[in-house]
């Protein structure tokens, strides 16, 4: 990760790099508050791979012809741009489409040819459909139960629990570093020690995480780290699964096909080094490419100074949005342990009629389940509204957001 | 943005705030807070539950039937102020008609009632009751070999 000096950034200069905060939507500035679900795009990663597209498009590792090979280049520069990211080998990074891709790959090749009847996967209460389901499903093939971590009513894990399940025998645990619904900044760190002293594997869901602080695979310790392209800048269509060197190698590959090999014969073949193995078929090489001038572009920020930026915003949000009548604010409001998502629900207004009214307001927020519904349960919620930040946000669109709210109650008479 | 913010709040703006009374109109509201017909039936003849997948609200209709006519229907659930108020419209319509008459009944009956317009995603909101009565009376049809 490079170091880039401490500064608050310049958001009026970040915005200008954003082709759709240029225009208006219904009439009025764009307010865009729904980051966790995905980011926007600066110009910087459209054009990368517009570049691409236009001047040097060839398919990469196999063309032998100068364009085939700055393809090549390109692709694997931005796999070592990600890897430097998050501190890690660019053997150990393995681009596949998003986050919920990365965990089923785990699940299925690593999980598949580790996981016994009766084995006890440990997960928390607070995962994405994406880090429940492929669990389920391992589960239910190989007879292996799901354990989960219970919250505090504050959105903060018990980790009296997370011992005691660790203390009882568990094979493998995935947990989310922070919540897409209550912003809990989870202590990953401790829990993959304490899991690591006690024989436990440990996967990351970073999707929340990577795109807005510092994220160091060897400080934090994990076997396996996630995340999502889209929700750090880049495009849709590509993520990131980081594994350590020799789980990678021990495992056997997950999608079969084209350059995921090394010699096919008619009944066997054998598989490419890592992390070619993992990667069949012709990858999104122009995502690969606009990841990678994401990874630039964010660099060029400072991960430390967009965490800090998020923090500020959050903290002014929280403040203004605890003044309103009636509203209700999920997890904690320590903004040392939250990131920037704001889950809430204003008296007893169901959340889409909140989100269809500033909708009309030109506020884009996020509202339902959030892929999040066995937490919903555990709130006792149908489902919240939700704010989210990123760079590009400022405090007046959350007086904006908030001077919303205030008139919703009074429509809504809450 | 304070002056996009104070021509709102003085009601200038032709959508925003000032708009959504288009939608979220009193009756609408009204509906939300007092729901009509909501409760249970005991011994229901047509009992049938849907959710909307996207947001997770669920509805369930119940129907106490005289021979083909609908002699009592309730709904209970959970959902956004759009689809309890089609589902306290919709009970209201189909009282007292036959379960023919009801399976006749569409899209624009629902928004008629509603009075409203709205996009495609509220859409599935507010016709998630329609087609929840629809599936009661053919799985209840079915069941009785009437089809």
């Amino acid at each position: 990760m490079r170091k880039v000096p401490r500064k608050p950034i310049d958001v009026e200069k970040i915005r200008k790099d954003f082709p759709i905060f240029n225009q208006k939507i219904k009439g009025m500035p764009y307010i865009y508050l729904d980051n966790a679900a995905t980011s926007q795009r600066p110009n910087q990663v459209i054009k990368a791979m517009n570049d691409y597209y236009q001047m040097y498009n060839a398919t990469i590792h196999r063309a032998l012809y100068e364009l085939g090979e700055k393809a090549t280049d390109a692709y694997e520069e931005s796999r070592e741009k990600v890897a430097k990211f998050i501190n890690a080998s660019p053997e150990e990074v393995i681009f596949v489409r998003n986050t919920t891709e990365a965990i089923n790959l785990v699940a299925y090749s690593w999980g598949r040819s580790n996981i016994k009847e009766g084995d006890k996967i440990l997960l928390t209460v607070m995962e994405h459909h994406s880090n429940i389901i492929p669990w389920q499903l391992l589960a239910k093939e190989k007879k292996a139960h799901l354990e989960f971590i219970d919250i505090y009513d504050n959105g903060l894990l018990k980790m009296d629990e997370f011992e005691k399940f660790i203390g009882e025998g568990i094979r493998f645990m995935s947990l989310v570093h922070v919540s897409n619904v209550l912003g809990t900044v989870n202590p990953v760190k401790k829990m993959v020690d304490y899991a690591h002293k006690n024989g436990v594997l440990v996967l990351i869901d970073a999707a929340q995480s990577a795109p807005h602080m510092p994220v160091d695979v060897h400080d934090i310790g994990c076997d396996f780290l996630a995340f999502s392209g889209h929700k750090m800048l880049g495009p849709t269509g590509i993520g990131v699964l980081y594994g350590k060197r020799e789980l990678l190698e021990n495992m056997g590959p997950f999608l079969g096909g084209g350059d995921m090999i090394k010699e096919v014969h008619l009944r066997e073949a054998s598989w490419n080094e890592i992390p070619w193995k993992f990667e069949a078929g012709t990858p999104n090489i122009a995502g690969a490419i606009g990841l990678g001038a994401a990874v630039d572009y964010l660099n060029n920020i400072g991960m430390e100074n967009v965490k800090e930026h998020e923090k500020e915003l959050t903290k002014y949000a929280l403040d203004k949005m605890m003044r309103i009548k009636g509203i209700n604010i999920y997890g904690t409001k320590n903004v040392e342990l939250r990131g920037g998502v704001i889950s809430f629900n204003l008296g007893d207004m169901h959340p889409h009629d909140l989100a269809s009214i500033l909708d009309n307001e030109g506020i884009s927020i996020r509202a339902g389940h959030h892929c999040a519904q066995p937490l919903m349960d555990r709130l006792g919620v149908v489902g919240t509204a939700r704010a989210s930040f990123y760079i590009y946000n400022t405090e007046w669109e959350i007086d904006y957001l908030v001077n919303s709210l205030e008139k919703v109650r009074e429509v809504f008479k809450v | 943005m304070g002056n996009r913010l104070s021509s709102k709040l003085l009601g200038e703006g032709k959508g925003g705030i000032q708009g959504m009374s288009e939608i979220y109109t009193r009756m609408i509201i009204d509906l939300y807070r007092n729901p009509l017909n909501y409760g249970e039936i005991e011994k229901p003849d047509i009992k049938a539950k849907d959710t909307n997948p996207i947001c997770g609200d669920i509805i369930e209709i119940q129907i106490k039937l005289n021979k083909d006519i609908i002699k009592d229907v309730k709904f209970n659930g959970k959902g956004c102020a759009i689809s309890m108020a089609s589902a306290s419209l919709l009970t209201e319509m189909i009282k007292g008609k036959s379960i023919d008459e009801s399976l006749k009944m569409d899209k624009n009956d629902i928004l008629d009632a509603l009075g409203i317009k709205m996009s495609l995603v509220r859409l599935k909101c507010a016709l998630l009751p329609l087609r929840t009565l629809k599936m009661g009376i053919y799985s209840y049809l079915g069941k009785s070999d009437k089809v």
